[in-house]
């Protein structure tokens, strides 16, 4: 094929597939470079999480950047909803994290103390609700008598993140951009532009942009960038349709507008299997149980894994490569809450050519002289 | 030969059918309707995969149709959207 690109995405999950959507609805001649079916997606194993509680502790950049992000969502959750032709189920209802015991309850008091006095306000507001306060705001909910109280982050949410795809890749479709799924890079050439070698034939872009995910540090290499991002297994399970039972989602357990209640989470090093295992499921569910004990008679319909990217310090890795301009890097763990700002802030960013303010502040050279291995 | 009910109606079936075998052979396709939308939902895969089979077991709801066994007297109905569960500890079903 002849045509040069504007922009090449080489990946399509949540983070690919956000800023392929916003350089495309801005109006750059892009292409969309997809793994296949069986590829190792973390985008298929997201918990749906729209989320700023307990993000960016040791870095103050990251916890603005989400805040920001949760600012966009609303209007993004409507294009969202308008690309794939049904609302991506966006619910701005407030986000829990559980506290289990007395002392964990004591535990979360103080670092919510540490955190107000620490960020100047830059943090997310988070309150504390003690067991009564929890019980106030979900009536109905029956909530596990070890359950001693929740903090509360106001802003947080929930959406159904296979919507949230399907609106992504619909949305880059509408505005003129090519989808090419089953493609693997192999080589990437820089000379006018890029040239990608994709095997079968050569993909010419002026601009490209490495958001592999797990497939990261290799890509990004090719480009002349050290990023460490290495896989971390996260198991999902779901229960049949229930009737209303958690109005707002925790952290590990939320429920669906349709009804399905859906348990996580775990953090496994050191696998490259997107397997399930008895015993973590067992963990969750018993955790899920502990929080609302009638779930323990709820079934299990079906159960997954899948690989997320991690880097060293957890937080986002944004760069342009220093010797090959016009080559981008972007990985983080939380594409379903940074999509947006993703596709409105950092997309237009590429497009003019230069990382800014906070996003230039999650250069992977944070991490240079640290012996970091990939998995 | 086996007598259950189903809504009301009495079901021939043969000792060792699953209960979805029962009413597939009687031509009953719908067990349930679906939680979003009131769709009707029968028995499809038939192996416990699909949870498209569920219907009200003697009392108890959601119950995989295809994995229980006919037995006399047995009371089954159509599952109405999504089952409320059980309050109270978690425990069998």
């Amino acid at each position: 094929m002849s045509e040069i690109f504007d922009v090449a995405v080489i990946g399509g999950g949540m983070v690919g597939g956000a800023i392929a959507y916003g350089c495309a609805s801005r109006g750059a001649r892009c292409v969309l470079l997809d793994g296949a079916d069986a590829s190792l997606r973390a985008a298929r194993g997201n918990f749906g999480l729209v989320w700023s509680q307990g993000k960016g502790k040791e870095m103050p950049a990251y916890a603005v950047w989400t805040r920001l992000s949760l600012e966009h969502w609303p209007a993004f959750a409507e294009a969202m909803g308008s690309a794939a032709g049904q609302p991506i189920g966006y619910r701005r209802v407030g986000g829990l994290d559980f506290c289990v015991g007395e002392q964990e309850f004591a535990e979360r008091r103080n670092e919510l103390n540490r955190l107000h006095n620490l960020d100047g306000g830059r943090g997310p507001p988070l309150r504390l609700l003690d067991r009564r306060e929890a019980e106030e705001l979900l009536p109905g909910t029956p909530l596990g008598p070890t359950i001693t109280g929740a903090s509360l982050a106001p802003d947080d949410g929930h959406v159904n993140p296979l919507l949230l795809l399907r609106g992504l890749h619909a949305g880059f479709r509408r505005a003129g951009g090519v989808h090419r799924p089953g493609v693997e890079v192999r080589g990437i050439e820089a000379g006018d532009g890029f040239a990608i070698d994709t095997g079968g034939e050569t993909v010419r872009a002026r601009k490209i942009v490495v958001a592999a995910g797990v497939g990261t540090r290799r890509l990004a290499a090719m480009i002349g960038l050290d990023v460490p991002v290495r896989p971390v297994r996260g198991q999902n399970m779901v229960t049949e349709r229930l009737p209303p039972l958690l109005p707002l989602p925790a952290s590990a357990l939320r429920q669906t507008e349709e009804g399905v209640v859906q348990i996580g989470v775990t953090n496994e090093e050191g696998t490259w299997e997107p397997a399930t295992t008895v015993e973590a499921l067992a963990r969750m569910a018993a955790r899920a149980v502990t929080v609302l004990p009638p779930l323990g008679r709820a079934r299990i319909v079906r159960a997954w894994g899948a690989l997320r990217p991690m880097t060293p310090d957890g937080y986002p890795c944004y760069a342009q490569s220093a010797t090959h301009p016009g080559a981008f890097v972007a990985v983080c763990h939380s594409g379903v809450t940074l999509s947006a700002v993703h596709a409105n802030v950092l997309a237009p960013m590429i497009l003019a050519g230069s990382l800014l303010g906070d996003v230039s502040e999650m250069h992977p050279s944070r991490f240079a002289g640290e012996n970091v291995h990939a998995a | 030969m086996i007598i259950f009910l189903f809504e009301g109606r009495e079901i021939r079936a043969r000792e060792d059918d699953s209960i979805a075998a029962a009413l597939l052979a009687e031509g009953i396709f719908a067990t349930r309707t679906t939680a979003v939308g009131d769709a009707p939902r029968g028995p499809f895969c038939m192996m416990g995969a699909c949870f498209d089979c569920l219907a009200e077991v003697d009392g108890v709801g959601g119950v995989q149709t295809c994995l229980v066994r006919v037995r006399s007297g047995m009371r089954v109905s159509a599952q109405q959207g999504a089952r409320a569960l059980p309050p109270g500890d978690s425990g069998a079903a």
